[in-house]
């Protein structure tokens, strides 16, 4: 191989008491779409930031086509032909594409940004890498995929000859998705070296050349991916082969609908329907699951169930027989998708946010007993193995997977029969998934009605005993656990069985 | 009281530039993320230095520039503390404003010998327009800092929503990560534009001591920097409504002042201006609660 674009050497990170890079090496050449994968909290997006400049080493170094460079901030990284697209993007909501692509670089006329040039330069690389934009546009108000190509336009306009992309798909569709990857090719196909980090396994055999596996830090697999497969990655991810799934257990459904939605119809704002007579039956003991394309009525649909949306609706949801509460009925067990939002308090520490809810139930004549709120913490941190440095630190500074763990911890000790789940593996890596279904599983079996709520089709089927199927507000479909994703997908475009 | 009469205009506008001028520095801090409100500290250190280098030198512009240098190094305090050392910027402008209430009425005593007002002969308080030959009959007898401030606020529109580095202080202020991210140096446009609202403080100070009057005394900017802090949270970080908020309290002080001589008692009409821009600080809390209903 001839001298790597970039190369990290020897590169060591701690933050507190985490190592977080430890002793890692790791080299891309030009032209190769490099994976770079493990598990939540692996060390990946450390590493990344590290070679960025967001973060320094504590030991070991960076070579740039062969040359050691100093880091100590993203402009060192972009002055050295670095790039970077953020999980969480780096963009300024007010400002128009064009401005957001040429910032730090900005093309200048007579004391001012020449926003002509500005826009005819990034309509000329949208063009090129065929990756559309309106350079007129307000960010603020676009689609996260076109956001994520306006941060690749901006590796792309700073001349990046490497680029890094930190999990760029978990906020994609897989048709966006596939797109991505083949104006990823592209952009290779010029000279460009790019390191892909991602927790799917799928998409590093579809889209990278060769696959660089970490594990708590270390480099644990080097494969060319041509010669590998998803078990030896999972393998060097988790140091463990996946679990062969279990034969399925058939769920033994009895006794009357813990939760039922008879005739439901939502309207928006608008007066706009969004979902039109709808009616279900969860019973004890059974996942029902939930599939649609984005928008087909889903977020108005458990909306409705956990009590959170009143306004504009007809028709009835029963708990156990009772009409749902307005206001997130206590009788819900609800593990929303919005992790940083609705699920967790962000600001909070994680014992805090294993708390809530079960507040009032700790609670003395003296307020909440510190010691009381701790040790329930650190039990379920044990029982529920969230990995995290104490239960007092905040719980965004858990990783995905264990904040996940965390709300399920929460969700599913409160003793709710109905569980209403949206998401729940979503941007959580191999291991955490398995455990996840796992603990779902077990809800389910003791008597759990859970409604399940997911994008991903292999998820739905893997889990639930059902699965109902909405198209554009109506309830088009239901199969059962054995539908091929073929027939769901017709299901859910409104091409009907 | 008639307020059709240029006069009065002229009186507006008189009343309007030192709340104007310190306003713009706390637009531009906010535009870049920075919560300036040591506006009010400012602007009356910048009215101390002006007169006391006006005093010392005898010249008027001398003392403009003196109070500029002299509130830039204020403002260095704010710049340091906050943006450099990363302090709460609330808690260090409170001090600085309470520092400049102390330390002015305590260097008065020391260079003038008495608390209270100064006012003498040498001190030169700046030239009108009429007396530089640049007389505009619509203006009134301002100094030549009353229409610099209403150029200001056309550059300042300008600077912001054109220059590159407008565009750069506009992106600190919107996403600090993102600025990082994208190469810019945050810190040094942090640092900045608290520096440059120093600058325009210290003009403040210098149209408010040797320019409405041509005296100091102690407490002189007797709430206008705050004034300034609410004008800026109503503009919503644009130059011309920053305008229009500033111009309701010169409006306002203007009013008050010609109601001295009329029946109402002297407090009352002290208290006009403060209560008549709590009142439009009250509508634009209302309509901006009003507005974004539909968004969500």
């Amino acid at each position: 191989m001839s001298v790597p674009a970039a190369e990290l050497v020897g590169v060591s990170k701690r933050f507190g008491p985490v190592l977080a890079n430890d002793g890692i090496d790791l080299a891309v050449a030009r032209g190769e779409v490099h994976a770079v994968v493990g598990e939540n909290g692996a060390g990946k997006s450390t590493l990344m930031s590290i070679l960025y400049g967001l973060h320094r080493p504590d030991s070991g170094h960076v070579l740039r086509a062969g040359e050691r460079i100093r880091l100590r901030s993203p402009a060192d990284g972009i002055r050295h032909g670095l790039g970077m697209v953020h999980q969480r993007f780096r963009l300024f909501p007010g400002l128009t594409v064009a401005e957001n692509i040429v910032i730090g670089a900005e093309p200048v006329a007579r004391g001012r940004v020449d926003q002509e040039t500005a826009h005819r330069a990034v309509a000329d690389l949208s063009a090129k890498y065929g990756l559309r934009a309106d350079p007129a546009a307000q960010v603020g108000g676009l689609p996260v995929g076109v956001r994520q190509r306006v941060e690749i336009l901006r590796a792309l306009y700073r001349q990046a000859e490497v680029l890094i992309l930190d999990e760029p798909t978990a906020v994609l569709t897989p048709a966006e998705a596939g797109r991505l990857f083949e104006v990823l090719r592209t952009v290779a196909a010029t000279g460009v070296a790019i390191l892909l980090v991602t927790h799917k396994l799928t998409e590093v055999l579809a889209a990278s050349d060769r696959v660089t596996v970490l594990r708590q830090g270390r480099v644990t697999g080097r494969f060319a991916t041509a010669d590998t497969s998803a078990d030896e990655l999972v393998h060097a991810m988790i140091g463990r082969s996946l679990a062969a799934p279990e034969p399925r257990r058939r769920s033994k459904p009895d006794g009357d609908p813990a939760l039922a939605v008879r005739d439901l119809t939502v309207h928006d704002a608008d007066g706009v329907p969004r979902l039109s007579g709808v009616s279900f039956a969860v019973r004890p003991g059974e996942i029902v699951g939930i599939a649609g394309v984005a928008g087909s009525g889903q977020r108005e649909l458990l909306d409705t169930v956990t009590g959170l949306r009143s306004p504009g609706r007809t028709g009835q949801v029963l708990l156990d027989g009772a009409p749902v509460v307005q206001g997130r009925d206590p009788r819900v067990a609800y593990v929303p998708e919005d992790r940083h939002g609705r699920a967790t308090a962000p600001e909070m520490s994680l014992a805090e946010n294993l708390l809530m809810g079960e507040q009032h139930r700790l609670a003395t004549r003296f307020g909440l007993p510190r010691k009381t709120v701790r040790a329930r913490a650190e039990q379920l941190t044990e029982r529920f193995a969230i990995s995290a440095a104490s239960v007092d630190v905040p719980i965004t500074a858990l990783s995905g997977g264990n904040a996940q763990k965390a709300v399920l911890a929460r969700e599913l000790t409160r003793q709710s029969r109905v569980i209403v789940v949206e998401e729940p593996t979503q941007g959580v890596d191999v291991g955490v998934r398995e455990r996840v279904h796992a603990l779902l599983v077990a809800a389910r079996d003791q008597g759990g009605a859970i409604l399940l709520q997911s994008s991903e089709l292999s998820e739905l089927r893997e889990l639930s005993d059902r699965v109902l199927v909405l198209f554009e507000g109506r309830l088009v479909a239901e199969f059962d656990a054995d539908a091929t994703e073929e027939r769901l997908g017709q299901a859910m475009t409104g091409v009907l069985p | 009281m008639n307020i059709f009469e240029l006069s009065f205009l002229s009186g507006v506008l008189t009343a309007t530039a030192p709340v104007l001028l310190a306003a713009l520095g706390g637009l531009i801090c906010q535009v870049a993320g920075v919560f300036n409100i040591a506006l009010e500290g400012q602007l009356l250190w910048g009215a101390f230095t002006a007169v006391v280098v006006s005093d010392v030198t005898g010249s008027a512009w001398t003392g403009v520039a003196g109070a500029i240098a002299a509130t830039v190094l204020f403002s260095g305090m704010l710049s340091a503390a906050s943006v450099g050392l990363r302090a709460d910027p609330i808690v260090v402008a409170v001090g600085l404003n309470l520092l400049a209430l102390g330390l002015t009425g305590f260097l008065m005593r020391r260079i003038f010998g008495s608390g209270g007002t100064y006012s003498s002969p040498e001190l030169a308080g700046l030239p009108t327009l009429a007396e530089l030959g640049l007389d505009v009959p619509v203006l009134g007898p301002q100094s030549p800092l009353v229409p610099l401030a209403l150029a200001l606020v056309v550059a300042a529109a300008w600077w912001l929503g054109r220059t590159r580095s407008g565009l750069r202080v506009r992106a600190v202020g919107q996403h600090r990560e993102a600025a990082e991210a994208a190469g810019l140096r945050v810190g040094a446009y942090r640092h900045g534009v608290v520096l440059v609202a120093g600058a325009l403080c210290g003009l403040a100070g210098a149209q408010l001591a040797l320019g409405n009057v041509t005296l100091f005394s102690e407490g002189m900017s007797a709430g206008r920097g705050w004034i300034a802090v609410v004008a800026v949270m109503l503009s919503g970080v644009l130059p011309y409504r920053l305008l229009l908020a500033c111009l309701l309290f010169g409006f306002a002080e203007a009013v008050g002042f010609r109601l001295q001589g009329a029946r109402l008692p002297q407090q009352a009409a002290d208290a006009a201006p403060y209560v008549i821009t709590l009142f439009a600080l009250v509508l634009a809390a209302v309509a901006a609660r009003r507005r974004p209903k539909e968004a969500s």
